[in-house]
């Protein structure tokens, strides 16, 4: 009646025993930690005498998974930015219209003279001097479709075409928006990660959220402040032509030019045209480095596409100026002294050290495909962090020495079986959490502490019925194995709820909650492990070498 | 020697005060409604959107200082609130500063915030910012949806899960007992103002899970016995049935206590809200299991044939050791 299968026992001590050893590493935190480090900058850089002293550590052979601390416990910054997925539609109108307008001059004995009349939005508008041609030209905009490049679009055409009161009006189909707005997440997330890795931060998070958003959290850094200046700045240079110079930010005559502020004199404007000689995307590096006065400056170099476009442009171009703009404001206007045929060149301004660094690092990353706004941000200084986790481990011990008294003087020998499935259970949840790589937050700190009380009630349940049953069973060996049994039904039934709780938790919260959801649900599963299996292979095993006529529960 | 809580076969008629207690709890939530439409919630960023910013200084919080400092800046809205702990020293003091969401701005101005933090620091040099967080009008809105979502798939899934396990009076008398455990957890949070923010209704959700938890236990056990009991009053059949389990709900219910409550003392400020809110919760939940839901049950009334024939039906997970 009592008896259990050795496999099982041996099942049994096998996971315990996993369990222990998997929690084992967030026992000795800042060793294990540090240790990994000390590996992954071998694996990079090569090893040091100091990096190997400090990767031996902790040994090879236990594993060295962590629970990884939250934001809230290590301190550092978070960002949730939405990606401005509509700004690329526009640069691909802009990248579309040489072409349209060569189709359609090519066939300007049907469609007339052409003029575009949009402002760079998302709509390329050309307006037909013969509206009788609108047929023709939709038809012409329609051939330089192609077909959209995803699995979801297959047999859409990536322009949409309309004609209205005489005018073409082509935009992006939404089947290719759709595959636009795709690429753009996936590609600002490469640049967030690239920006975010140059400055070298542990563990940074950096993932997708919905449709259009990023969530960043760094821990470490200083403020969310100094993280937005590292990847907020969308960081996008360009060469423009220089149409003129004044005071009148109003000044541009069509649309086909914009005007932007000089840098360091904002009540100079230059107007511009505004297709780019050369822009961001051809630069191959970026460099901090000092002018010929010793100023701070950035030095760069084109890819070959970039650099026979440039040496062009400088070569047709040489005695009037050109302009270095980075995000819609001018750095420097030169005036181009002579052809520059190798593709490298220096940005000059006034730049502090600093700045010059920074803006290397940002030209070097590449540009943001679009701009970002940010819709929550959050900085944790690490002295609060620090706060938490003292305070939660102080409460954590209190917690687990009141449960594990009370637990003693209630339910005597049977309460300290309980109480080693407690402790156990515990390590188990560390050991999960580290083996799934889980994030421990302030609030899963307390769904720990909440857990250490709820974990005791399926033991609770089995002794009070044990209890029951010792009152008519007969025998003591009789009244365990059908409190067990009979207690079943209601820890599996009470479990299940909780869990469906965790689990909408976890599907519907972020961040700290959802720490909280996956501690809640790791210990409901731990407990209900323990309470049945360890504890009564404790009670079984203490019942065959003890043979008690009667027990006490 | 044993600590027994709970005496040995209790014989309590927990219906002898129904009314009393029904009608107390009753009250207690069209109180709570009404507060909470009176006073309304002290709804933290996350749900209205702005910015707080928690301040730690040497010197005393002046709070009527800091708010002429930020005045001609010309927010809006400002809460200035002290913030107290047992674990705080003399020379350690901390208070929060909430900032309305500027009309306008979707995203977070951090021009804002660094002039605040400006205007503080002249008001007490020592000060430091060890938290600064923004929340988006955008975001709060969907945080509030969310929220809602969140404890009306709990509801629904509880609703649906009892009624699955047991019978349908049995899943609208632990859902009752649910909407009771919520609306007295608002309504105290509504009354003393304490912040409400996600992790309110996280908080919220845990104690649905731990009142549910109580409730199964007992009607478990009920089932249990209206089979083993046919003739019986139901009435009866409930008394034995909480009276059985007394023991364990008062156990169960200390034990988490005695953690949340160190958790409470000691946990920090942090998340003393969160604490408390769980804290309360149980209480009110353990409370709810015992005089609440069953009521309902009774007042429902149940189908006493139970025409399953064996009666270890329902309980097909029993068999895991044989």
């Amino acid at each position: 009646m009592l008896q259990i299968p050795t496999w099982k026992r041996i099942f049994i001590w096998a996971v315990v025993a996993c369990g222990l050893i998997l929690a084992l590493p967030n026992a000795f935190y800042s060793r294990v930690e540090q240790a990994n480090d000390a590996r992954a900058a071998i694996e990079q850089s090569g090893a040091t005498a100091a990096l190997e002293e400090q990767a031996a550590g902790w040994p090879d052979f236990l594993p060295s998974g962590l629970v990884n601390l939250g934001l809230d416990l290590r301190g550092g910054a978070h960002l949730l930015a939405e990606v401005q997925v509509e700004d690329v539609y526009a640069s691909r109108m802009d990248g579309i219209w040489p072409e349209l307008r060569d189709a359609l001059r090519d066939a300007r004995d049907e469609v007339g003279t052409i003029r575009r009349v949009d402002e760079g939005g998302d709509q390329l508008i050309v307006a037909l001097s013969d509206p009788a041609g609108l047929p023709r030209a939709m038809e012409i905009a329609r051939g330089l479709a192609r077909p959209v490049s995803t699995i979801s679009g297959v047999g859409a055409q990536d322009l949409s075409v309309e004609g209205r009161d005489g005018q073409l009006i082509v935009q992006l189909s939404p089947e290719e928006q759709s595959a636009t707005d795709d690429r753009t997440i996936r590609q600002s997330l490469e640049i967030i990660r690239r920006r975010v890795d140059e400055v070298g931060t542990r563990e940074p998070t950096i993932q997708r959220q919905g449709e259009d958003r990023i969530l960043i959290q760094v821990p470490g850094i200083g403020s969310a402040e100094e993280l937005k200046a590292l990847i907020g700045t969308t960081a996008q240079l360009t060469f423009n032509p220089v149409i003129s110079r004044g005071g009148d930010p109003d000044a541009a005559t069509s649309s086909r030019q914009v005007v932007y502020p000089l840098l360091d004199e904002p009540e100079t404007y230059y107007t511009l045209e505004r297709t780019p000689v050369v822009s961001g995307e051809d630069l191959v590096d970026a460099q901090p480095s000092f002018d010929q006065n010793g100023r701070p400056a950035v030095t760069f170099r084109f890819n070959p596409t970039g650099a026979r476009a440039f040496g062009d442009y400088t070569a047709e171009n040489i005695g009037s100026p050109f302009a270095i703009v980075l995000d819609e404001e001018v750095i420097s206007a030169p005036v181009i002294q002579s052809h520059i045929p190798g593709g490298s060149g220096i940005i000059t301004g006034n730049f502090t050290v600093e700045e010059s660094t920074q803006l290397a690092v940002l030209l070097r990353a590449g540009a943001l495909p679009a701009e970002l706004t940010f819709l929550e941000e959050r900085t944790i200084g690490p002295e609060l962090g620090q706060d938490s986790i003292e305070a939660g481990q102080i409460a954590c011990l209190v917690a687990f020495v009141a449960v594990l008294v009370f637990m003693a003087l209630s339910y005597g020998l049977f309460g300290i079986f309980a109480n080693i499935a407690l402790l156990l259970n515990v390590a188990l949840l560390f050991g999960l959490l580290s083996l799934i790589g889980a994030t421990l937050t302030l609030p899963g700190i307390a769904g720990i502490v909440l857990t250490i009380g709820m974990a005791v009630d399926a033991n609770v349940l089995v002794f009070e019925r044990i209890r029951e049953e010792l009152k008519t069973a007969r025998g003591p060996s009789r009244a365990i194995s059908q409190g067990y049994e009979r207690a079943l039904s209601a820890i599996v039934d009470a479990n299940i709820t909780t869990f469906i709780i965790a689990a909408i938790l976890f599907t519907l919260g972020s961040g700290p909650v959802r720490g909280f959801a996956v501690t809640l649900g790791l210990g409901i599963i731990t407990s209900v492990f323990t309470a049945i299996f360890v504890t009564r292979l404790l009670i079984v095993t203490w019942f065959d070498r003890r043979r008690p006529k009667t027990i006490e529960v | 020697m044993r600590l027994k809580l709970v005496p040995d076969d209790t014989n309590i008629d927990f219906f002898k005060h129904a009314k009393a207690t029904f009608g107390a709890s009753c009250v207690a939530m069209v109180l709570s409604l009404v507060v909470w439409l009176m006073l309304g919630l002290n709804f933290g960023i996350d749900f209205r959107g702005g910015t707080t910013i928690r301040t730690e200084g040497t010197a005393q919080v002046d709070v009527a200082a800091y708010r002429a400092a930020i005045e001609p800046l010309e927010l809006g809205d400002v809460v200035i609130s002290e913030v107290f702990d047992p674990s705080f020293g003399d020379d350690r003091n901390v208070a929060m500063v909430r900032i309305q969401a500027q009309e306008g701005q979707e995203s977070v101005a951090s021009d804002t915030v660094a002039a605040v933090e400006a205007a503080l620091s002249e008001v007490d040099p020592s000060i430091t910012f060890p938290s600064v967080e923004s929340v988006g009008p955008k975001v709060s809105g969907e945080l509030i949806n969310t929220a809602l979502l969140a404890v009306g798939a709990a509801l629904a899934a509880m609703l649906f899960y009892i009624w699955l396990r047991f019978e349908w009076q049995f899943a609208v008398g632990a859902v009752g007992a649910l909407v009771h455990d919520i609306l007295l957890t608002i309504g105290i949070f509504s009354l003393f103002q304490i912040r409400f923010d996600v992790a309110t209704i996280a908080a919220l959700l845990t104690v649905l899970g731990y009142s549910i938890n109580d409730t199964v236990v007992i009607f478990d056990r009920l089932r249990e016995n209206l089979i083993k009991w046919k003739q019986r009053e139901l009435r009866d059949v409930m008394n034995l049935s909480v009276n059985e389990t007394l023991s364990r709900t008062v156990m169960t219910s200390g034990t988490t206590l005695l953690a949340l409550i160190a958790l409470l003392v000691l946990g920090g400020d942090v998340i003393r809200g969160f604490v408390f809110a769980i804290t309360w919760g149980v209480i009110v939940g353990t409370y709810s299991s015992v005089f609440v839901a069953k009521n309902i049950v009774l007042f429902l009334g149940v189908k006493r044939d139970w025409s399953k024939p064996d009666k270890t039906d329902g309980n097909q997970f029993a068999n895991i050791d044989s």
